[in-house]
Parts: structure tokens; C-alpha cells; sequence
């Protein structure tokens, strides 16, 4: 209850958050140790294991990346990977649902799940000493769940009322609304899926799915924190070893679009979602993207929070980020404010945006490199974020950054880079989506 | 792990845990102001006030500042609640004194008046933000009905019409009464070098006047309540309700929190089983919060408004139910290792343990270290579980419900 106002706000953002480079050069680390090795196997089945120990801590996590993201909801049934999510959990090997609850909980497991574009994210944080013992439970839930007919209706309830609760929250709404005509098709489909289908699902639906996309194949396990890399090897090759192949890639070549829409919706504030197309995390240009999108939007003293909030106090939130499939990227901007100020915040915001191909300066690069120094460094404080990212590197690349390469990359980074960059790939092509009472004039 | 402290000659307190394996430190600004220390013309003032101290100083701009938080790769926020807003940053140790110099200097802004009507529209935007976001205010409603007069059941975010009003001379007021040495700690976890943090404290704060400054300190009256308000474009009903609990300065909070684990918990819980599971919710969740005089059972739920009466009548004999037959004994060992859990994981960060080691200096006077929290959870016994529960009733509660509904039967 002790609501607490900040002055700068996380963004409430529905996208998966980008993938940034996540190691520093070691020659900015002085005295602080950077731990460099990540370690990693391909077991026969075609899972891979990655993981990066971080000996300093107490805890360890985990990440499950299932090559069963909304990509692959059939069209007429948006929200399968989210029932089949919901569903693995209801109850696996030797537990019910009550007894997986209970166990988990027992192990301290601080558990999430997630549903991407790609994947279904299960991911586990917990005490070092308890790891083994959470990744049995996974390898129950990901491999024998139970999908319980007995609890098929709650499930449907709890996927009704997820789908409900999304319309109550506007700024996620619009990204979602942003997201849905900006991807080519079904890259950017809405996880929540849709109200016909979500009442349509049956139970061979989610068993057939969860037959389809359930598998060793293209399933990523990321694992960060205390543990001997040996014995982590063992234990996942007990457990995930026999565990079938099956293979289901799904491509996203196809080009991103450029939509126009606004959106009725009976609220204060006018919600305003701009995306436009960028390059994929694989690109060799990736890191002066990011680092043009960075200089935009990066710390208070970057030029969206400085130009739309600080000198005309248009709107509390705004924000941009970088987003990426395999072979598609783009970038993604926010911001929410007053129905009568928004058509300045939009028009102010796309300013920034189209100026930004004029180039970056040099002392907005090094805030960048400071701020992106501690934050890489920080981040060896905390294993949650790092399972993830190096799951997440070898989605997108076939493998984990080494520390050395990405230390060369954001060395290499200059205003020279950046605005070459900048130059051949001027942001524009913008598709606008607007969530108030009233549309607003997009300029061509 | 060493706990170390120092009080300037004005007063200014400086409190520190050093850890010399972090990577990182972290440093915040504890000041004893919050909603609860305005009066009704200047309601918002403390957060607005927040947001002001980034507008400049005497030696900065606004540009500077930001400029300054960024060029030291600072991860840095600021925040208000009823009793204190905190203005924190974490860097890398080598930043330790640019971080305290740019945190002191932002505590005595310019609170220029062009600036002050800028951010004005900022504070505005922000209030109508919270206005379409769930619960749509239900929340601050509720504190209003549980607290009554009490200085708890004020808005933090004031409202459009008292941040409209609200003149810079007021808030220059305001600031000279409550950012006196006397009411700001400074904190610091992580790697810290604890000399240094004092002698940079004294270079930026050394110099602040002494001021006396009290806040009004009461006995919470909790009001039973039930509220229906109607927002017609909302999908899903929201309820918000609350319930006496211990207060900050009591031993049985512990035992407090392991209850609200017990019952409302994310997951596992009694809630979660008897509505979040099923489906029949969105959210069903029960947590203790404290202040410095009160406490209070927080209760909240989202559901599909067809639910939400026969949703309220389930959390109310949930509750019950466990006044009546007590908590298992297997049920609080769940909890402990949940709560235990997360002691452990959130206090990996420096800037995780800056709130926790100034939370219980500013509220006890205490210093307690990871593994004394850990202990107090251990020995919390079934019979103080049940002495909270039989000392603070969960169902003498006020609720505000909001959402499509006009109209909604209250529990029996």
C-alpha cells in the first residue's frame, strides 16, 4: 500500500526487453574482477546449456527458453502457448498441481513465466543449494505435465481474466496495438491471444501444441550463479538427455510494416506508440543502432526525457528501445500524456526522432559508455538478469558473446560509427499507434 | 559486513554497511518527509518537491544534474511515500563521493519558479497517468476511509486541483520546515568507504542550519468502510481493502508478514488456491505494510465483475476461517522458506540492502544484518502467528471497490 512515486518510471513496456550488449571492456573494469567465462553444451538432442558461474553470490537462476513463443498459436486459436504454459504447471510427474506449488515453494523457488514472440520463458531464481533440485521439478514440468482435463476451465478462466486485465492498462494496450501491426505476421501477435479463440481451446488443442513445441529441440537453458559447471552438466544430462529431439523453426524474414491507427478508448491521457525499423540483434551493426537509440533514450539526460518531459513538461513517461527477432529489428517509443497535449508530445517526439539522423554528439556517447559500464558491471550482482541474457544471446546468434568481443565492440563505438549508421538507416518510416479519446494528425 | 554510523554536528545522521566484495555502492538520501507531514493546501507538496530537486541548484541546472547522474553511470531514482522520500544512487565504488556531492547539492534546489510551473505539468500528467491505470485511485480512496483524519489517509500525489494551486512560495515553506539536518539520514550500502562518505556528507551538508522540525504522531482509529465507486470504461472490478497490523516499531511485525504469506501470497497461498488458481481472479493478494504509529493488512483483488461479490465473500471467509481453526504448522514452514528466500536474493545488491538497513535506522534506530532478519523469520512461532491474528482482526476492514459495477453487496 505504501505507494511510492518515482520520478523516473520504469517503462511499462509489454516487449521483451532488448537485447543489449551485457559484458564491458575489461580495460574501464580496474580492480573489479569481470568474470569472462561462460561455458557452454550441446547435449545430442540438440539442447543447449549456457551458463555463466558467478561464484561471488549465494543464488542461482535459471531459464528455460521452449520454442513455443505466440509466433506458433495457430491463427485461429491466439493464447495456445499461453493455455499450454499455464497447463505444464497444473501438475507433473510424480505431483499435482497443489504439490508442485508446494515444492517449489518449499525450494525458495522465485518463479516466472513469460511467453515471447519465440519462446516460452519458465525461469527460476532460488539459493545455490537448491538448483538441482528446482531443475528436477522443470524437467517433470517441461517433459511429463500431467495436462490435467480437470483443470482445463480454470486455466481458461486465468487466460480470460489476463486478457481482461490488459484492457484496463492503456500504455501496455498500445504497445501490444503497436507491436501487432508493426512485425510481419505472427511475429507480432499479442501473447493474451483473443477472446474467441481463448474461449475455443480444447484440451487436444494444448495436448497437440504442447506435442509440437515442447522439445529438446531449439530449447535453450540458461543458467547464472553458484554452481560447478561439471556437476551442472551431469545433472541436466540426467535430466533433459533422453528428452526427444522434434524441431519446429519458424522464419521471420518477411519485411516490418508501415501502419497508421488510432484507437478509441475512454481514458485522460492519450497513449502514443511509434515504431520503426531498425537492424536485428545479429547485424554487425547492431551496436551502433543500439547506441543511437541509446543516446535517445538512455538516462534522464538523454533527448527524449530531456526534450518531451524536462524543458516541456509534455508527459511523465516516455521512452525508446531497441527490439529484435532473428532477422528483423525495430525500435520501440512510448509516451502517455493528457488527450489536449498530445498531438505536441507526438509531433515533438517524431522530431526527435527524425533529428536524431543528424548525429550523435560526443559527450552523449561517453554518458552512454559510463552509464553502460556500471550497468554490465552491476550486473554481476544479480544472477536473474544473467540467465536470461545469454539464453538470450544464443537465440539470436548461435551462441554467447565472449567477453573479449563485446568489449572490442563498445570500444569501437564512435560518434563516427554511430553516425554513419545514422546516415544509411535514418529512422523513419514510422508506424504510429494512438490509444485516447481522440485520433491526432500523424505528419506523412 | 560492518555497520558502521557518524552524526554530523547538525545533526545529520550517516549510517553505513561496508561490504568490501560488492562490485558496487550505493548511496541515499532518507529525508522525513511525506504526505503525512502536509496540510490540506499543500497536499502533494513532498512528492512535487521530489521531482523539484532535479530542477536545479544554486551551482546546477536541470541539464546539469541529469548530465552529472549520467556522466558517473549512475542508477539512480527517487521516491515519496506518506512518511519519507528518498533520493538514492548506485555507481561504481570510484564514483562513491561524485554520487554523495550531486545527492547533497540536489536536497537544497533553487526551486525557481519557471521551473516550478514546468514541473507542474509534469506532477499533473503523472496524477492522470494513475487516473487510468488500475486500481483508478481505489487505493488512495481506501487509505483515505481506513485512516479518517489520521495523516496516513493522505494522497501522496495530492490531487489536480491542490497541485494546480500549489504556489512555489509554499513549497520553499514546506522544504525550510522538513529538509532540516535533523530529519535526513544519509545511507549507504555496498562498497563503501566509509571516511570518505563522512567527509564528503560534511563538505555538502555540514554547512545546513539546524532547524527544529516535528511531525504529528497519532493513534491510528481504523474506520470500517465499504465504498462503491463506478468507473464505467473499466473491464475488470478492483477492490482494495484494509485491516489493522502491526506498525513498524513492533516485534510482531515478523509474525505479521509470515500471516500475509500464509494467506496472500502470489502463489501457494490460501488466496491463490481459493481464487487465483481456479481462475476466478486476476489477482488475490494480502500484504502487511508499516508505518511509524500504524500498520495495516492490505488486501487486493482483481477479478471479472460478474465475480467480484462472491470474490469479496471468499476472501472474507478465507480469513475467517483461519481466525477460527489457527495456521498449519507446515504451512508457516512454507512461508519462512519463501520469506527467508527472499531476504537472501534481494539483499544481493547493494542497492537492494540501502532500503532495508535505512528503513530500519530511520523507523527503529536498529541495525540488522541479513542474517539477523533470517533469524527473526526462524523464530516467529505458530502461537505469535496467532496472537497477530487474534490482536488485529482482518475483516474489520474499509474497502473501496471500483470498476463497472454501480453497485456491490458487501461481504457477510
Amino acid at each position: 500500500m505504501t505507494k511510492v512515486h518515482w520520478i523516473g518510471s520504469a517503462p511499462p513496456s509489454p516487449l521483451p526487453s532488448p537485447p543489449i550488449p551485457t559484458r564491458m571492456p575489461l580495460c574501464h573494469a580496474r580492480e573489479t574482477p569481470v568474470n569472462e567465462t561462460i561455458h557452454s553444451h550441446i547435449f545430442p538432442n540438440g539442447l543447449v546449456l549456457v551458463a555463466e558461474p558467478m561464484p561471488a553470490l549465494q543464488s542461482a537462476a535459471f531459464t528455460f527458453l521452449v520454442p513455443a513463443g505466440c509466433a506458433y498459436d495457430p491463427t485461429d486459436r491466439g493464447g495456445l502457448s499461453g493455455f499450454a504454459c499455464e497447463l505444464v504447471l497444473r501438475g507433473a510427474g510424480p505431483r499435482d498441481s497443489r504439490q508442485l506449488v508446494l515444492d517449489l515453494d518449499r525450494l525458495g523457488v522465485e518463479r516466472s513465466e513469460s511467453i515471447h514472440d519465440a519462446h516460452t520463458g519458465f525461469g527460476g531464481v532460488m539459493l545455490a543449494e537448491h538448483l538441482a533440485d528446482a531443475l528436477a521439478i522443470y524437467a517433470d514440468v517441461l517433459r511429463r505435465p500431467h495436462l490435467p482435463a480437470e483443470h482445463l476451465e480454470a486455466v481458461r478462466h486465468v487466460m480470460v481474466q489476463e486478457y481482461q486485465a490488459v484492457e484496463d492498462e492503456p500504455a501496455q494496450k498500445v504497445m501490444i496495438e503497436l507491436r501487432r501491426r508493426f512485425y510481419p505476421n505472427p511475429w507480432g501477435r499479442p501473447c493474451q491471444g483473443d477472446l474467441a479463440a481463448i474461449h475455443a481451446t480444447s484440451l487436444d488443442d494444448i495436448k497437440s501444441f504442447y506435442k509440437r513445441n515442447y522439445h529438446a529441440g531449439g530449447t535453450i537453458l540458461g543458467v547464472a550463479g553458484r554452481f560447478e559447471w561439471n556437476d551442472l552438466v551431469d545433472t541436466v544430462g540426467e535430466l533433459f538427455g533422453d528428452w526427444p529431439a522434434g524441431a519446429n523453426g519458424l522464419a521471420d524474414h518477411a519485411p516490418c510494416r508501415i501502419a497508421r491507427d488510432h484507437l478509441d478508448y475512454d481514458s485522460q491521457q492519450t497513449q502514443i506508440g511509434i515504431a520503426y525499423p531498425s537492424v536485428p540483434y545479429r547485424d554487425d551493426r547492431y551496436f551502433e543502432a543500439w547506441g543511437a537509440v541509446g543516446v535517445l533514450s538512455g538516462g534522464m539526460s538523454a533527448r527524449l526525457f530531456t526534450e518531451v518531459r524536462e524543458r516541456r513538461g509534455l508527459c511523465y513517461s516516455i521512452y525508446a528501445v531497441c527490439h529484435s527477432l532473428r532477422h528483423v529489428g525495430g525500435v520501440f517509443c512510448y509516451a502517455g500524456t493528457s488527450a489536449e497535449r498530445a498531438q505536441e508530445t507526438l509531433d515533438v517526439t517524431l522530431g526527435e526522432l527524425t533529428r536524431l539522423a543528424r548525429g550523435v554528439e560526443p559527450s552523449e556517447l561517453d554518458r552512454l559508455k559510463a552509464r553502460i559500464k556500471s550497468a554490465l558491471i552491476m550486473q554481476q550482482e544479480s544472477s536473474s538478469a544473467r540467465g536470461t541474457n545469454i539464453a538470450r544471446d544464443w537465440h539470436h546468434l548461435g551462441r554467447a558473446r565472449s567477453l573479449d568481443e563485446v568489449s572490442r565492440r563498445i570500444d569501437a563505438l564512435s560518434c563516427q560509427s554511430i553516425n554513419g549508421y545514422l546516415a544509411a538507416n535514418p529512422p523513419g518510416d514510422f508506424t504510429v499507434v494512438t490509444l485516447g479519446p481522440r485520433p491526432l494528425e500523424v505528419p506523412q | 559486513m560492518k555497520f558502521i554510523r557518524e552524526t554530523l554536528d547538525n545533526g545529520l545522521e550517516i549510517v553505513a554497511e561496508c561490504n568490501p566484495a560488492a562490485y558496487s555502492t550505493a548511496v541515499g538520501f532518507f529525508v522525513q518527509a511525506g504526505s503525512r507531514d502536509e496540510a490540506d493546501a499543500v497536499a502533494g507538496v513532498s512528492h512535487f518537491l521530489e521531482h523539484m530537486a532535479f530542477k536545479g541548484t544554486p551551482r546546477r541546472t536541470a541539464d546539469d544534474v541529469n548530465r552529472r547522474f549520467d556522466e558517473i553511470g549512475a542508477h539512480y531514482n527517487a521516491c515519496t511515500s506518506e512518511e519519507s522520500t528518498i533520493f538514492y544512487a548506485a555507481v561504481l565504488p570510484e564514483y562513491q563521493d561524485a554520487a554523495v556531492e550531486l545527492l547533497g547539492d540536489i536536497l537544497r534546489p533553487s526551486l525557481r519558479t519557471e521551473d516550478f510551473d514546468t514541473e507542474k505539468q509534469v506532477i499533473l500528467e503523472e496524477i492522470r497517468m494513475y487516473e487510468d491505470l488500475p486500481p483508478f485511485g481505489a487505493d488512495d480512496k481506501c487509505r483515505a476511509a481506513y485512516f479518517g483524519a489520521h495523516p496516513l489517509g493522505r494522497s501522496v500525489l495530492g490531487t489536480i486541483e491542490s497541485i494546480t494551486h500549489l504556489t512555489a512560495e509554499a513549497m520553499r515553506a514546506y522544504h525550510a520546515s522538513r529538509y532540516t539536518p535533523g530529519n535526513v539520514t544519509l545511507v549507504s550500502t555496498g562498497r563503501v568507504d566509509f571516511d570518505a562518505l563522512v567527509r564528503a556528507a560534511r563538505r555538502v551538508c555540514g554547512h545546513w542550519e539546524p532547524r527544529a522540525s516535528r511531525r504529528a504522531r497519532a493513534d491510528a482509529v481504523p474506520c470500517r468502510r465499504f465504498e462503491v465507486l463506478r468507473k464505467p470504461g473499466a473491464t475488470q472490478q478492483y477492490a482494495v481493502e484494509l485491516a489493522p497490523g502491526p506498525g513498524a516499531k513492533l516485534d510482531d511485525r515478523y509474525a505479521a508478514k509470515l500471516l500475509a504469506t500464509v494467506l496472500g501470497d502470489d502463489t501457494g497461498s490460501r488466496l491463490y488456491w481459493e481464487l487465483v488458481e481456479p481462475g476466478l481472479a486476476e489477482n488475490a493478494s494480502l500484504t502487511h505494510c508499516e508505518f511509524e504509529d500504524a500498520g495495516a493488512m492490505m488486501t487486493y483483488l482483481c477479478c471479472e465483475p460478474d465475480d467480484a461479490v462472491e470474490n469479496l465473500q471468499r476472501i472474507r471467509d478465507v480469513y475467517r476461517r483461519v481466525r477460527a481453526e489457527g495456521v498449519a504448522p507446515d504451512e508457516i514452514e512454507q512461508a519462512k522458506n519463501k520469506v527467508r528466500s527472499r531476504i537472501v536474493l534481494s539483499s544481493e545488491r547493494p542497492r537492494g540492502r540501502l532500503f532495508v538497513v535505512g528503513s530500519d535506522w530511520t523507523y527503529r534506530r536498529a541495525y540488522c544484518s541479513v542474517a539477523d532478519d533470517l533469524a527473526a523469520v526462524a523464530q516467529v512461532t505458530p502461537d505469535e502467528i496467532h496472537a497477530v491474528l487474534a490482536h488485529y482482526p482482518l475483516d474489520a476492514s474499509a474497502t473501496v471497490t471500483i470498476g463497472p459495477l454501480a453497485e456491490v453487496a458487501p461481504p457477510r
